[in-house]
């Protein structure tokens, strides 16, 4: 590493995070620390059926049993500071329960952080045609389009809302991909999940437009647990997109949701995401821990579950969006990007599970790593018995910044079906100083050297973004490897 | 436009010493072609010029000008006019030409007060220059010397310095690895690209490229030093001749 490379990257580790802001709106908490009251509170406000409650109430006896065994996950690459779980605060709302029918009726402050973040909501409404469900803390405060999407049959709401107008489609589905007794942090979000997404495409429907959300921690020692459901009936096809900032905070702060999808026969579901969560300072205070467990089941043949993920933000990053592929013909795709500086830890992948016939996966990841910060892909393809003919093909393209930054592939194979056809690839390198000295040497800044070539080596990752979300993602990625002092 | 005094080069790493005291004046519109065996330190000499890291120099200096190369950043100097057509062009994976290209162009007119290309204009900037050495149009889809062939990449330096215009073009080995129908082609790019106001230093090992471009002043560099200058015809003496008579012993010290 030559001394002007090392000085670029501690400028990138020591530049401030862009979206450190903080929003004074007056919010309606729970009490710090988690109990069965808790639980009780938080599916009271949000005036709940007896069911969810009893489920809650089962996800937190499950999690207690699990805190008592001391049973938080500690197979990761990863170094996690014991949480206590007390301090965090489970429930925190807007004060001003949105029953809204326009924007202008939503905090004009809201507005403004919004605008802040670069995310002028109403001329996305009016340019894009996309679709957003507004998360501010907790609870939806703007849900738009949900007009046209009617007209089509698509049900796109808060997942509260879900479970007061469509019970029954909440009852059958939740839970039925990643279980409240999946894994700790799953329990966890099972026992307080506040709110989150809910999406049901009826059958043969292409859905209008892409589906949009963004998340946001916005108090301060907020935990957030979303939930988000998916459901693409036969033959459906929907697109949603996830991304998220979140203003700087000194305390860590948790993040644990879930999302499951479920693909009917024929059906077709792409789901992106860009997580930017507050990273933390340089020297590793501060920062989300993003624990997310992500999983969707091409229930019928024919199927697919596409996940496309940028992640550049967070402390701690653990998060493997898989796809069971129970339907024969099914296919499960996992492109990904994960940027890691200063001491962020990332440690992501995807579990392709085989179960149908002919069924094909295809994995693509792309780790960043600059800074201190390690970066890890870890990654399961499993062919069960039934799973004749499946096809996999994994690639897995680290590449570093600097001498100090960690790169780390672990793949897992379990084959059990001979005639499984399993490709993987693996490449590790340095971002060249000859490659930043061409650049150079045609008139471009260094800086600018590494972004174009940071761009090239995700260029496939990102063109499978959605258009609008793609140039999005250029430019967080842009503003990551920016330094502050320019 | 470009004077080198008594410059004195050693490698960063072990302290070798490659360049013994270059001294050479360069005027614009003249085309200086540097010659030499192996390990004379040409490829050094054009490296320092650009800004390569890894490279001390101890004694001499390098005014571009009026001003102070060395003091340069790399990037500025290529702002100022200089450009390194490489001898090994570097691949840059998924890097498309156009975005490349585009960057740079619009660093270098942006440094010289010149209104920044929209992206119809640079296309068709493009598409102009790459017929000068005969690149297919559809490079600007490619990735920057990705899966080029030997012959494309040298044609690519070219065409990147018929895009940047530059005042001072140092050209490393450009024709080294090609076959006598694209050296052709390079050599009438670079003629088209000569003019009054911009030098051109060629480093060769071969004089055939010279046959092509014809050169104003022809230098030989031996260990370090230039030992000889004179017009054209001092490079076909050498392609008759060889190096050997220009070698310093130890009792005849040869001066230019």
């Amino acid at each position: 590493m030559s001394s002007s490379d090392t000085k670029y990257l501690r400028e990138v580790e020591s530049s401030e995070y862009e979206h450190g802001f903080f929003t004074d709106i007056e919010a309606d908490k729970a009490p710090v620390g988690l109990s069965e009251e808790i639980v009780r509170f938080i599916s009271k406000k949000k005036e709940e059926p007896e069911w969810l409650l009893e489920w809650r109430l089962k996800a937190f006896k499950r999690f207690e049993a699990l805190v008592d065994e001391h049973a938080t996950p500690e197979w990761a690459h990863l170094t996690i500071k014991e949480i206590d779980f007390q301090s965090i605060c489970y429930y925190s709302a807007p004060i001003q329960r949105p029953s809204l029918d326009s924007l202008d009726e939503v905090d004009p402050q809201i507005i403004e952080t919004f605008n802040r973040l670069g995310i002028p909501l109403a001329e996305q409404q009016r340019l894009t045609g996309v679709a957003v469900d507004v998360i501010m803390d907790s609870v939806s405060v703007a849900t738009t389009f949900k007009a046209e999407l009617a007209e089509k049959g698509v049900i796109f709401c808060s997942f509260s809302d879900a479970v007061r107008d469509h019970p029954d489609l909440v009852k059958k589905y939740m839970g039925s991909v990643v279980p409240y007794t999946d894994n700790f942090y799953a329990t966890l979000n099972s026992a307080v999940f506040s709110d989150g997404s809910f999406c049901y495409i009826p059958p043969g429907v292409h859905c209008p437009m892409e589906l949009s959300t963004y998340f946001r921690i916005n108090e301060a020692g907020t935990g957030q647990f979303e939930r988000t459901l998916i459901i693409a009936d036969e033959g459906s096809y929907v697109s949603y997109l996830e991304g998220c900032t979140a203003p700087q905070r000194d305390e860590h702060q948790l993040h644990a949701a879930v999302v499951e999808i479920i693909a009917h026969k024929d059906a077709e579901v792409k789901y992106s995401t860009i997580q930017n969560w507050y990273p933390g300072s340089e020297e590793g205070v501060g920062g989300v821990y993003n624990f997310v467990t992500k999983r969707g089941i091409c229930s019928g043949s024919g199927s697919k579950i596409s996940w496309t993920q940028l992640e550049t933000g967070s402390a701690i990053t653990w998060k493997y969006p898989s796809v069971i592929l129970k339907g024969d013909n099914s296919i499960g795709e996992f492109y990904s990007v994960a940027f890691t500086k200063g001491r962020q830890q990332a440690d992501t992948g995807t579990k392709m599970i085989h179960i149908g016939k002919n069924t094909r996966s295809t994995i693509i990841s792309k780790g960043i790593s600059g800074g201190r910060s390690q970066n890890s892909y870890r990654g399961l393809v499993k062919i069960q018995k039934s799973a004749t003919n499946a096809r996999n093909f994994s690639q897995c393209d680290s590449m570093l910044l600097g001498d100090r930054s960690g790169a780390h592939t672990f793949p897992y194979l379990e084959i059990q079906n001979s005639t499984a056809q399993v490709e993987h690839e693996a490449t590790t390198s340095r971002v060249g100083e000859d490659q930043i000295f061409y650049c150079k040497q045609r008139g471009i800044s260094e800086i600018d050297a590494i972004k174009l070539i940071v761009n090239g080596f995700c260029k496939e990752i990102l063109a499978q973004l959605p258009m609008e979300f793609a140039v999005e993602a250029q430019k967080l990625l842009a503003i990551e490897l920016e330094s502050s002092v320019g | 436009m470009l004077e080198i005094k008594n410059l004195h080069v050693s490698i960063e790493d072990d302290g070798t010493e490659i360049l013994k005291g270059v001294t050479l004046t360069v005027n614009a519109g003249e085309v200086h072609a540097i010659m030499g065996p192996n390990g004379s330190g040409k490829s050094t000499l054009a490296s320092v010029l650009a800004g390569r890291d890894g490279y001390v120099v101890t004694e001499g200096s390098v005014i571009y000008k009026g001003v102070d190369l060395l003091d340069m950043a790399p990037d500025k100097r290529a702002r100022e006019g200089v450009f390194l057509a490489f001898q090994y062009p570097v691949e840059l994976p998924g890097v498309s030409m156009a975005n490349f290209l585009r960057q740079a162009v619009n660093s270098v007119r942006e440094h010289r007060n010149q209104k920044v290309l929209s992206a119809m204009e640079f296309l068709k900037l493009m598409k102009e220059k790459a017929q000068l050495v005969q690149l297919d149009p559809s490079l600007k889809q490619r990735a920057v010397n990705e899966g080029f062939s030997g012959g494309e990449k040298k044609r690519n330096e070219i065409f990147q310095l018929a895009m940047l215009e530059p005042t001072l073009a140092i050209l490393d080995e450009t024709d080294s690895g090609l076959d006598i129908d694209a050296l052709r082609v390079v050599s009438e790019g670079i003629n088209s690209l000569r003019s009054s106001d911009r030098a051109f230093v060629i480093i060769t090992h071969y004089q055939r490229l010279l046959d092509y471009v014809i050169p104003d002043f022809v230098h030989v560099l031996v260990d370090g030093r230039i030992v000889e200058s004179g017009g054209k015809e001092l490079a076909l003496k050498l392609e008759d001749q060889g190096y050997d008579w220009l070698k310093p012993t130890e009792s005849d010290p040869i001066t230019a």
